[in-house]
């Protein structure tokens, strides 16, 4: 009883409690579902390598998004900069005589990184300078993003064929995807840059009471910077990724709504929209609940009329047992006495 | 200690109105209530006395009906009550008015006093109707407040006082305030009190919680004094000392406070430091639009400067032009005989100049984060994010200061919002403490805290400015001021009027600066009237 307790404490408890299930469900509609096969090439196939693979993007996006979040902020542009990254990228690739060479294609990447770091700046420059709410000034770039990669593809859907540029997406390191290694990187570094240096503490105090900050000597603007910033290049990340699975940078497609997964998969983890403490770990987790849905949609066999219906029940489903006030009914369910009620607890808990 | 039981004596012909008996509450781990005794009668005020934690607002919220009771009985107006919930108790005559308004600012004076019960015609609120009862009932306290001005537009105190109209309406029988003179300047608590004088005359038995003894001497009837859940007794406000209250309420001898008292007045301390100590900080005609005209201070090493003077006169706003907390107007600031320029708090900081806010929540703490982040936070944030204090330094810093502070709290990792007000203060000041600052700028560092806490607050400066460190220390209650300070300047409506050495000086000689012309000191509360 005692661990049970511990573990209903534990705010990765309930999104780790759906992912099971989710993966539970699947298991009982393809007993098969979690034999992992290696083929002929010594690559590691299975669906959960694919759920792996393809959640990388998503999982990419909300590390960035977390941190962001933590500050009391949101990044609504991360899906024009999956745009604007895969458009330069192609774009250069598409220019150069040689698109195989490697150097084209790391030429290529950099300048979507680099590119992606500036738009950050932006966002960074209107919430910490400018002090315009977060989710409008990164609404100035979620709409204008897609216009300029419009513009950088001249209205085109740009196809590539590169061999380099098409290991980002689909290659395979020591039989492992590429995507999921770059997702597992980036999700180590973040939790090393964050929590080997005070980077962490500093986001979430800022998050939690900025004027408490502020009077403590945190200089929260260049801490904005630094996560707008960081947040840019992670979704220029996932762009490329994601252009280099579909070959192609599509303006109006690439990383639609991917935002808006992000956000889930953050809020998912446990992480509050009010900012302040965060956790990576419940990010990884949501991401992994976002991208094992999509999959079950096929394997149950969902019809895809009922896709986005059947999501977002299940993300309702999560949101009520992460609630404040679910939370207070299980302890009040598990404790089996009439107890005091905490009703000035629940109305102060963020 | 006079018998607790007298004050039954002196009241035998009339009923209480409430009765609570056998009263426990337990929550997880902690007995909150332990079969606690209490009763109100009508047209009293009561007040109800003890530490953080002992009990005071559990109590209250069982009778409101925010907690339900483990045992005991409550009896309103004889008749045994249980409440499932505030609604209840408030449709039974029991209002309650919280610390923090609870009204809404954007809306008008008549609004707030009318939401919820809104006279209705034809299916729509009768505004007419409305704003006709509620300025009956801003009349009927002698309120001179126009009904249809946005409540945002009055003061905190002119807001406290639409939020007792609203209680009011409710038909209450029982009032409860809690804290409700903790952000009010002496004026405004004099109009409270009269507010409530009437309210009593009218039969209105009101419960009176506040930090301020001098208050709860002034208006309350009568005591119950509560101490770690338990019950103390039941006094007559007149027949108790103060000395004894206080020993009642923290149940050990005064030896710390005494000792104290002696320590600064026995003169085994320099009481005019300006002579040969060299002046550590010189501000000269600082000022700031709207917040304080031009003002000279000097603040020697080793010295404790007290800001005396009224809610609003600008000693709060001196404080954070000091800490850089605001940007001067006008004015140089000078540290160690070089100038300097504050823009931001980490630039004083930088400069050795920490100012502990006075708003403890808002502007102190940050409630998510545990005790040792709180404690290193502006360490951390001096040093820079790149350079991390390393895990087993935290750990040091935060444990020497637990325990060098007394802070009560089960380990360092425990969440700063879960301990009690004394012990967030001490954390706050631990932050401070951290940085080694050369001025330590203390912003009502006692206000809203226990007896014991404050006093070992006190004590702690006063170690602090015997072992070199400048302080500036405001306090509304100019007792403190006088125990600690070497020297008291005083702010009247944001100008400086005096700059005195804390010689042989007295809370009348203060109260006679701080109110403007008065040839004789006024009591405390008594300014108005």
């Amino acid at each position: 009883m005692k661990y049970l307790g511990l573990a209903f404490s534990n705010r990765l408890f309930w999104p780790v409690v759906m992912l099971v299930a989710l993966l539970a469900v699947n298991v009982i509609a393809v007993p098969g579902f979690l034999a992992i096969t290696v083929n002929s090439e010594g690559h590691l196939f299975g669906s959960t390598i694919d759920i792996v693979r393809n959640g990388a993007p998503t999982l990419i996006i909300a590390v960035g998004m977390t941190l962001v979040i933590a500050t009391r902020g949101i990044d609504l542009s991360v899906g024009s900069i999956c745009a604007i990254s895969g458009a330069v990228a192609c774009s250069i690739i598409l220019g150069s005589p040689n698109p195989d060479d490697p150097g084209v294609v790391g030429v290529a990447v950099l300048a979507a990184l680099g590119l992606s770091l500036l738009l950050g700046v932006w966002n960074g420059f209107l919430v910490a300078v400018l002090g315009i709410q977060p989710i409008i000034a990164t609404l100035i770039l979620m709409t204008a993003g897609r216009g300029i990669a419009m513009l950088i593809t001249e209205g085109n859907i740009l196809t590539v064929e590169s061999a380099p540029f098409k290991f980002l997406g689909s290659g395979f390191l020591v039989g492992i995807p590429v995507a999921t290694i770059i997702g597992a990187v980036t999700i180590g570094f973040a939790a090393l840059l964050t929590r080997r240096t005070a980077l962490g503490l500093l986001i979430e105090s800022v998050g939690i009471n900025p004027e408490a900050s502020r009077q403590a000597g945190v200089r929260a603007r260049g801490l904005l910077f630094t996560v707008y910033a960081f947040c840019a290049v992670l979704a220029a990340i996932a762009g490329l990724i994601l252009t280099s699975n579909q070959t192609a940078a599509d303006a109006n497609n690439t990383g639609l709504f991917i935002e808006l997964d992000a956000i889930l998969a953050v809020v998912i983890g446990g992480t509050s929209l009010n900012g302040g403490r965060y956790s990576l770990a419940g990010t990884l987790v949501g991401a992994l609940i976002i991208q094992t849905l999509v999959t079950t949609v096929y394997t149950v066999g969902i019809p895809p009329i009922a896709t986005m219906v059947f999501k977002a029940a299940v993300v309702t489903a999560v949101c009520l047992l992460q609630s404040p006030t679910t939370a207070a009914a299980i302890g009040r369910w598990r404790r089996r006495s009439p107890a005091p009620q905490p009703v000035a607890k629940v109305a102060v808990s963020r | 200690m006079p018998d607790s039981l007298s004050a039954a004596a002196q009241l035998p012909s009339v009923a209480p109105v409430v009765e609570m008996n056998d009263i426990s509450i337990t929550f997880p781990g902690v007995k909150a209530l332990d079969a606690v005794d209490f009763r109100m009668f009508p047209g009293e005020v009561h007040s109800l006395m003890g530490e953080n934690g002992a009990g005071k607002s559990t109590l209250i919220k069982a009778l409101t009906g925010v907690y339900s009771v483990d045992s005991g009985v409550i009896r309103l107006g004889g008749e045994q009550v249980t409440f499932a919930g505030p609604a209840q108790a408030q449709a039974a005559g029991i209002s309650t008015v919280y610390q923090e308004v609870n009204l809404l600012g954007n809306l008008t004076v008549a609004e707030n006093v009318m939401l919820g019960r809104e006279p209705r015609r034809f299916g729509g609120i009768d505004w007419r109707a409305m704003r006709r009862r509620a300025a009956e009932i801003l009349e009927g306290l002698s309120l001179d407040v126009d009904p249809n001005s946005l409540l945002n537009s009055h003061s905190l105190a002119v807001q406290q006082l639409v939020a007792i109209a609203r209680a009011i309406d409710i038909k209450a029988k029982v009032l409860i305030l809690d804290e409700p003179t903790s952000s009010l300047d002496l004026e405004e608590v004099a109009e409270l009190f009269r507010v409530i004088r009437s309210l009593k005359e009218s039969g209105v038995a009101i419960l009176f919680v506040s930090h301020f003894l001098d208050q709860v001497y002034e208006i309350s009837d009568r005591l119950t004094v509560l101490r770690n859940g338990q019950l103390v007794g039941e006094y007559l406000t007149p027949e108790l000392l103060r000395i004894d209250l206080v020993q009642a309420m923290i149940g050990k001898e005064l030896a710390t406070l005494d000792d104290l008292e002696n320590r600064v007045h026995s003169g085994d301390r320099e009481v005019a430091p300006t002579e040969g100590a060299k002046p550590y900080l010189v501000a000269s005609g600082i000022a700031r639009k709207g917040a304080i005209a031009p003002v000279d201070l000097v603040i020697g090493a080793g010295e404790v400067v007290g800001l005396a003077g009224l809610l609003g006169s600008g000693r709060t706003e001196v404080a954070r032009l000091i800490g850089g907390v605001d940007r001067t107007d006008a004015g140089q600031l000078e540290v160690s005989g070089h100038p300097i320029k504050l823009r931001t708090p980490r630039q004083a900081i930088k400069h050795h100049i920490a100012y502990s806010s006075e708003n403890r929540r808002a502007e102190g703490i940050v409630d998510e984060l545990s005790v040792r982040d709180n404690v290193i936070l502006a360490l951390q944030a001096d040093r820079g994010w790149f350079r991390p204090i390393p895990r087993k330094r935290q750990d040091e810093l935060a444990a020497s200061y637990i325990e060098a502070l007394n802070i009560k709290t089960p380990d360092a990792d425990t969440p700063v919002r879960n301990l009690s007000g004394g012990n967030q203060q001490k954390v706050l000041l631990a932050r401070w403490l951290a940085i080694a600052p050369r001025l330590l700028i203390l912003d009502e560092p006692t206000r809203g805290i226990d007896v014991g806490a404050k006093a070992e607050i006190q004590k702690l400066v006063y170690s602090l400015a015997e072992n070199g460190m400048s302080v500036l220390f405001i306090s509304a209650e100019l007792e403190e001021v006088l125990r600690l300070s070497n020297r008291i300047v005083v702010l009247r409506d944001r100008q400086k009027v005096a700059d005195l050495l804390n010689d042989g000086l007295g809370v009348d000689d203060l109260l006679a600066l701080i109110a403007e012309g008065a040839t004789e000191p006024e009591p405390v509360t008594g300014a108005a009237s």
